[in-house]
């Protein structure tokens, strides 16, 4: 399972980095979290309201940090 | 390079279960405590709201006993009043435009703007700006996503331009301390300048002037589906943005409200009236260059600044100070530099000083 952060280094974005990490840390998940923050890469991802999370290969959360229930939905949990 | 296309893959099976749709269902309808705590907030409120001057002069002069009118007695009456007067109205109006922001997202209006012709664009562009959610670090991710799904150039602009500068925090406070006519005016004349320029900048034809890679991006239709919200998510939402917000503005607020209030006790009469007065004609275009490199300090600004219109400082110089503050910002400019070439963002800040320049002129003429 692949987990991508997108922001270009705000602080909102680095609280969602920290935040999905925890949660992937806590639900003992195996997953890798990318923190990507060129906005080119960005951009190409279709993202364009950051912090967003997309999880292989799919958006899941764009321009707001997410309850922590709603990632460990995400993540299955 | 090929876009990236996203496949709706299944359920993430990372952990085994796949539960995401539980959440939703969760959290649906208010119990009637909830309700109950609700409308006891609005009353408490509103009580609070009613009765501040009597609390503040109480305070000042009866508690304390400072003398009315004295150097002392009245800036601390007037910062007792001032100081939660505005951060209560800052409460409510940031909560009602969390609100109403719940119902807008970015993926939202570019959906509204998409192949919209550019004049009606500008005036949409414009307004929606008010109720996108929209942070100036998203800038240039949500300038590429207009841009790359055919959104005009210049109705782009039209948004960029309105989105910080009609926002709920300068909103509030000149609603507090000015009144609602310089807020009116303001968010009249900020929309107008948005749509303008933008139109300007349009009809320019600047494509040529964004970086070159930023032609290379197409649009991705984003798959996300945020889901429907139920009332219950839009009060989260609003009250979320409270904490968020004020959470972060009320130290400039009351810092701001104090050096106002200082001003208000120390200065004499008049004194601005020869620096920021109407006869100075060079005080518009000063107050606009000293206001590009200050930003995050705008909630700070507009408490001192009332206080100097107070002194003899002009309407439309204090106007386009503020408009400068939050409109025109280096730490945007050097962001959207990632996506703009020099001469469009001289553009950018050239069509829209001008703007903020001629608002600034016309109000002192007309008041």
């Amino acid at each position: 399972m692949n987990i991508k952060v997108l922001g270009p280094g705000c602080k909102k974005c680095h609280e969602t980095e920290r935040l999905v990490k925890e949660v992937v840390r806590e639900i003992g998940c195996d997953a890798t979290v990318e923190y990507i923050t060129d906005i080119a890469k960005i951009a190409k991802y279709g993202v364009f309201s950051t912090p967003a999370i997309i999880i292989d290969g799919q958006i899941k959360s764009a321009g707001r940090i997410p309850a922590k229930q709603d990632i460990k939905s995400w993540l299955g949990k | 390079m090929e876009p990236i296309q996203f496949k709706m893959v299944q359920e993430p099976s990372c952990c085994g279960q796949s539960s995401a749709k539980q959440a939703t269902d969760d959290k649906q309808h208010f119990s009637k405590k909830e309700i109950g705590l609700g409308i006891g907030a609005i009353v408490v409120w509103a009580f609070i709201y009613t009765q501040l001057e009597l609390w503040a002069n109480y305070t000042a002069f009866d508690l304390f006993g400072f003398s009315k009118g004295s150097h002392l007695g009245e800036p601390i009456a007037f910062f007792l009043y001032d100081t939660p007067k505005v951060l209560l109205l800052l409460t409510i109006v940031v909560f009602g435009v969390g609100i109403i922001r719940s119902f807008f997202t970015p993926e939202r209006t570019r959906k509204i703007l998409m192949g919209k012709r550019e004049s009606v664009g500008n005036v949409l562009a414009a307004l929606l700006g008010i109720v996108t959610p929209f942070c100036s670090c998203s800038a240039v991710p949500l300038f590429l996503g207009f841009v790359s799904a055919g959104v005009p150039l210049g109705v782009t602009f039209s948004f960029l331009i309105s989105a910080p500068m009609v926002n709920e925090i300068a909103l509030a406070l000149l609603y507090g301390l000015f009144g609602w006519k310089v807020a009116a005016i303001y968010l009249s004349t900020g929309l107008l300048i948005a749509m303008i320029a933008g139109w300007i900048i349009g009809k320019l034809r600047m494509e040529g002037h964004l970086e070159d890679w930023v032609h290379e991006i197409r649009a991705v239709d984003a798959a996300q589906e945020e889901g429907q919200k139920n009332w219950s998510d839009r009060i989260r939402y609003g009250l979320d943005a409270v904490k968020d917000i004020v959470g972060k503005v009320w130290k400039w607020v009351v810092l701001g409200i104090a050096v106002g209030a200082a001003i208000h006790g120390y200065v004499p009469e008049g004194f601005m009236a020869s620096i920021m007065g109407k006869n100075s004609w060079w005080a518009v275009p000063v107050s606009v260059i000293i206001g590009i490199p200050m930003y995050s300090n705008a909630a700070g600004i507009i408490p001192v600044v009332q206080a100097l219109l107070d002194k003899g400082a002009a309407l439309g110089t204090v106007l386009a100070f503020m408009m400068s503050v939050i409109a025109l910002s280096l730490p945007e400019a050097i962001i959207l530099r990632q996506v703009l070439k020099p001469t469009l963002i001289a553009t950018f800040f050239g069509v829209v000083g001008v703007g903020i320049l001629l608002v600034g002129y016309i109000f002192n003429l007309l008041i």
